[in-house]
């Protein structure tokens, strides 16, 4: 309710400037353009400052001497970030920042290549296709932790897996095993993903291209290389990225399917989220802040990188394809860039 | 271009107004939330009308008929159900935002038994006088010390929990044993005559609870006291780096080193646990009362059903000490009707609540005599091992910050029974950082 008072207050206040500009018009725009701008205001910039606010700041951890917490928060400035990387949690941190990206280059480069071969085969025509494109968005429409619980089961110690390779592997302890079992339920959930926003851009790519291409004699391996893969690269790069961007935040997989406290297996969310449980907001949101931070330079360098690259090839490829098309292209991947940006910083702002 | 500009400018700073209002309201209410804390607790337990009780799911379905007999007999004073997820840290999570919003929406918090202190020193559950509970005196004593911080009272126990050794009677009585072991080392020596029996192929000796988390604070905690050490001490100063503590975890290191104890022991949890000893894989098992009705059952599922039977945990010389679980209610700082609530709990502690409670959902009850009542002993034939159990309990460590001593010694415990690091440093270093969680 409080919020709402400056908007209509402020273009009163400051008139001068405006008048150059034609100022019925932009006064429109603006009380047109404000319900929008409050709400995402309450739901991303709000969770984002208050977030950054509660991380300098520390409570609850001192008691007084009839044994009761000292209530109110203390302003501890970058204390909390400091001790992020001092000591003892700074190597629990390190760890599970090595965890974080472990998982998410290892499982993001096996999604896309499955992802990729099942585009492919879901893309082609054939008897059975519909029931074989449903078998292979089945993991994709099971919730996470469903489907941790699933394979929780299948790698317990009496479970499928170890019947199936002859051995009693312990799954959930610590060590190479606990991290494979991740990498292998979030692979089984996710390369469908990948596989559907592909066949997405597969279907986009015209009959002709392929029929020119057999008419020069190029071989199958030929078209996929120069053919497909270049056509498809733009939604590709969508996939990865947001695949990126989720496995950064992983979360609910190793927590379920192997544990709290796992060094094998703890990542920068589950550190923030421990924080939170005992009830340290303060320390809880400095390190949803770290984690949005490497979140946002991974997402920039990606764009900007990969980003960059897809423009150089279009433009060899083809030289009066057009201005507008690439311009296009480049601001879609920008574009989601941000939207998932927002979203991530709304969900490490709900720790 | 120039309209643009102007209305970015504009846009940009609405935005930023808006959000500076939103901070300033959000810093308002949080200061405000700090300081308006403290007083509310103090006062007395006043004030008469309807009341919600938070309870995690209730997975018997024999909580709302309790509450039912309380609404039947105060059409006034009704209480409301508010129930929370099964899982005990979401129940926990939601109870503290309940608190931190100083929300009236709780009156009556079914706290977990470890919970106390937390919530105590917070001041989110109001002090309950001793004398406003007539009936504490017939509470089994240890119930009543899980209910307390710093010697005050802050909640009633309302139902109870112990470890039960589990036990195949019917290899043992083969192999000519007559008495279930009291002791680890009969234990061992009763598994080594059963071994040679051939219908012991491909069984093991004994297991608990061992994967890293709570499981494995418990049944650490019950070696370190069955061996006469604590974690903890009478003080509040954690004494964990002890002859004894050491003498109750080699017990543990020593029982998968030698195969006593299954190497998959080290991913049970209570149901895998209880799965195992169904399928008849376990001589002996450590678990909660509602094993028994499950491994009794005879529709196939279990194994053992009519083979086993229940005894107190062994220890190191003598019967061993159980860590205690159970609910104790208590009376939301923030709620409104306080003397309802305390009526409301005293009736939910009360004999004849708890006894038409055990016989719906064979919860272990806090009421001391009900484990003599003879119908029920017939009912439930773990109820006599289960006195002895709950009646020999330690409370788990009554610290404030609960959360990090817990995982804690799930750390040092889980590192120890792996093998990855030796009994006396894991129990040094377990010291040293209970000493920096404990400062008073």
């Amino acid at each position: 309710m409080t919020a709402s008072a400056p908007v209509t207050e402020r273009p009163a206040s400051k008139p001068k400037k405006q008048q150059r500009f034609d100022e019925g018009t932009g006064r429109l725009a603006a009380v047109l353009l404000s319900p929008t701008l409050l709400v995402l205001g309450v739901v991303v910039l709000f969770p984002i400052i208050s977030a950054l606010r509660e991380s300098l700041f520390q409570s609850g951890q001192r008691l007084d001497e009839n044994g009761f917490i000292v209530k109110g928060s203390t302003f501890v400035g970058l204390d909390n970030y400091l001790d992020i990387f001092r000591g003892e949690t700074g190597d629990r941190f390190w760890n599970a920042f090595y965890n974080t990206t472990f998982f998410t280059v290892v499982c993001v480069v096996l999604e896309t290549v499955l992802g990729v071969a099942m585009a492919l085969i879901m893309a082609k025509a054939f008897k059975g296709r519909g029931i074989v494109r449903a078998s292979i968005l089945v993991p994709w429409a099971i919730p996470t932790v469903i489907s941790a619980l699933l394979w929780k089961w299948i790698f317990q110690a009496d479970g499928i897996a170890n019947t199936l390779i002859g051995t009693q592997v312990l799954w959930s302890t610590e060590g190479w095993q606990s991290k494979l079992s991740v990498v292998v339920a979030d692979t089984w959930k996710t390369a469908p993903f990948i596989g559907l926003l592909v066949l997405a851009g597969l279907q986009t790519i015209p009959a002709e291209v392929y029929e020119a291409a057999k008419v020069d004699g190029a071989n199958a391996w030929k078209t996929f290389t120069r053919i497909t893969l270049p056509l498809v690269k733009p939604a590709l790069l969508v996939a990865v990225l947001f695949r990126i961007l989720d496995t950064l935040r992983i979360f609910d997989l190793p927590f379920v399917l192997v544990g709290q406290h796992k060094n094998s297996v703890e990542t920068l969310s589950m550190l923030a989220y421990d924080e939170a449980s005992n009830v340290r907001f303060g320390p809880a949101a400095a390190y949803a802040t770290v984690l949005f931070i490497y979140v946002a330079v991974v997402a920039y360098l990606f764009v900007k990188i990969l980003g960059a690259d897809v423009i150089g090839e279009a433009r060899v490829k083809k030289p009066g394809g057009g201005n507008g098309k690439r311009w296009r292209k480049k601001n879609a991947v920008q574009d989601t860039t941000n939207a998932s940006v927002g979203a991530v910083a709304s969900g490490g702002g709900g720790f | 271009m120039r309209f643009e500009r102007s209305h970015a400018r504009r846009t940009a700073f609405v935005a930023v107004a808006s959000s500076f209002a939103l901070l300033a309201t959000a810093c308002g209410s949080g200061d405000d939330g700090s300081s308006g804390g403290g007083g509310s607790s103090a006062a007395a337990l006043e004030g008469r009308g309807p009341i919600t009780l938070a309870s995690g799911k209730d997975t018997s379905g024999n909580l709302q008929n309790q509450l039912n007999a309380w609404n039947a007999s105060h059409p006034n004073e009704k209480v409301e159900l508010k129930e929370l997820p099964e899982d005990a840290n979401a129940q926990r999570q939601q109870m503290i935002q309940n608190a931190q919003a100083q929300s009236d929406a709780f009156s009556v918090l079914s706290m977990d038994v470890v919970w106390t202190s937390e919530f105590a020193a917070n001041q989110w559950v109001t002090p309950i006088p001793e004398d406003k509970v007539p009936d504490l005196g017939k509470l089994i004593p240890a119930t009543v010390e899980t209910a307390k911080y710093r010697d005050k009272l802050y909640g009633v126990p309302v139902t109870s929990d112990g470890g039960l050794l589990y036990y195949r009677k019917d290899l043992l009585t083969k192999a000519g044993i007559a008495e279930p072991p009291k002791t680890w080392d009969e234990m061992l020596a009763d598994c080594q005559k059963v071994a040679a029996l051939p219908e012991a192929k491909g069984m093991s000796c004994y297991a608990g609870q061992y994967e890293k988390y709570e499981g494995l604070t418990v049944n650490f905690a019950e070696a370190v006291n069955s061996a006469g050490g604590v974690i903890v001490d009478k003080d509040g100063k954690p004494n964990v780096n002890t002859p004894e503590a050491k003498a109750g975890l080699e017990e543990l290191v020593n029982g998968f080193k030698v195969g006593a104890i299954p190497k998959a022991a080290h991913t049970y949890k209570e149901e895998e646990g209880r799965r195992a000893f169904q399928e008849g894989k376990l001589l002996f098992h450590r678990n909660w009362p509602y094993v028994y009705a499950k491994a009794q059952a005879t529709d196939g599922s279990s194994k053992v059903a009519g083979k086993f039977a229940v005894a107190a945990l062994p220890g190191k010389t003598g019967p061993g000490v159980s860590s205690l679980g159970g609910h104790d209610y208590a009376i939301s700082s923030f709620a409104k009707n306080k003397a309802t609530a305390l009526d409301f709990i005293n009736f939910m502690a009360s004999e004849e609540r708890q006894k038409a409670n055990i016989e719906k959902t064979s919860q272990a009850p806090s009421w001391a005599s009900l484990y003599d009542d003879a119908t029920l002993n017939k009912q439930f034939p773990y109820l006599a091992p289960l006195k002895a159990s709950i009646g020999n309990a330690q409370p788990r460590p009554r610290v404030v910050k609960y959360g990090d001593v817990t995982s804690a010694i799930q750390s040092a415990a889980y590192d120890a029974l792996n093998g990855t690091v030796a009994p006396d440093k894991a129990l040094a270093d377990l010291q040293t950082k209970l000493q920096t969680l404990i400062t008073n």
